[in-house]
């Protein structure tokens, strides 16, 4: 999780102040795009592109991932809606899991019972 | 059935998934039993096949061999209506404590994870944890990717066999 703490919120504005990198962020909320992607849009070089995404993702505004030989950026934000929602995937499986292991330990546990019962009589 | 116990149970069967590192995924939950009882719908197949796949996962456990002791192994075969071939998962347990713990590896492939589930019995009640740890952050995510697809839409179902049951 990422946490705004008042040093991090300096890193953010400073990330902000830059027009360029705010017109990224614009791009990258229509869609993730790769490293080569924003640099054509941006008419600009690949080392230059690179430096401003470094900074975007000191700011934690900006997540990338190495998908192959192509670097992707995100949004930070939709990075972490989709990790939320892949943790509620698994929640469900394991919920569904664990009712149907519910059901039978309680059933274990009547059955312990009653022959429990029929031992004292 | 006494006031309030509904509401209690309602906590106590809150199931609880928590990516704890890149690598580990943990998941808890805690049981109306004494830890035996838990270990043993854990550790004998013929219980373990009746819960391990939940209906609403639209697979179904074609075999279940399981050798719980410390240096047996496992294996499992599953078949899923959108594949021709069944699947299956099998390895080894490394370690095996009756009613306290179980830790088995998967060795589908050499980027299978370490599961290790524990027993802590509190108060007749059992907390379950099942940790699990992968070589790499990939393998985490591509072995977890699949496992929970096609489930939210026959929840609802689940949820009314539940209710019906209490």
């Amino acid at each position: 999780m990422v946490q705004y703490q008042p040093a991090q919120l300096d890193v953010s504005f400073a990330a902000l102040s830059d027009a360029t990198r705010r017109g990224i962020l614009e791009q990258l909320g229509r869609a993730d795009a790769s490293i080569t992607d924003l640099a054509e849009k941006f008419d600009m070089t690949l080392t230059g592109m690179k430096k401003h995404v470094a900074v975007l993702e000191r700011a934690a505004l900006v997540t990338t991932e190495k998908a192959g030989r192509v670097r992707i950026c995100r949004l930070a934000m939709r990075a972490l809606e989709e990790e939320a929602a892949w943790i509620e995937r698994q929640r469900q499986l394991w919920s569904a899991r664990f009712d149907e292991l519910d059901k039978i330990v309680e059933h274990l546990k009547s059955k312990e019972k009653a022959d429990a019962r029929r031992k004292r009589r | 059935m006494p006031e309030g116990k509904e509401g209690s149970r309602a906590a106590m069967n809150r199931t609880t998934v928590e990516r704890k590192s890149d690598r580990e995924l943990v998941v808890t939950r805690t049981f109306d039993a004494p830890a035996h009882i838990v270990f043993e719908a854990w550790s004998k197949p013929e219980l373990f096949k009746r819960w391990w796949v939940p209906k609403s996962a639209g697979m179904s456990l074609v075999s279940c061999d399981m050798d719980v002791r410390t240096g047996g192994g496992y294996r499992l075969v599953f078949r899923h209506p959108a594949f021709d071939q069944p699947m299956a998962f099998f390895g080894t347990y490394k370690e095996v404590t009756p009613h306290k713990r179980i830790v088995w590896t998967n060795e589908e492939s050499d980027q299978g994870a370490v599961t290790t589930v524990t027993f802590e019995e509190n108060g007749g009640k059992t907390l379950v944890t099942f940790h699990e740890l992968y070589p790499t952050t990939a393998a985490l995510e591509e072995a977890l990717a699949g496992s929970a697809q096609g489930l939210p839409e026959q929840f609802a179902q689940l949820d009314e066999l539940l209710a019906g049951r209490s």
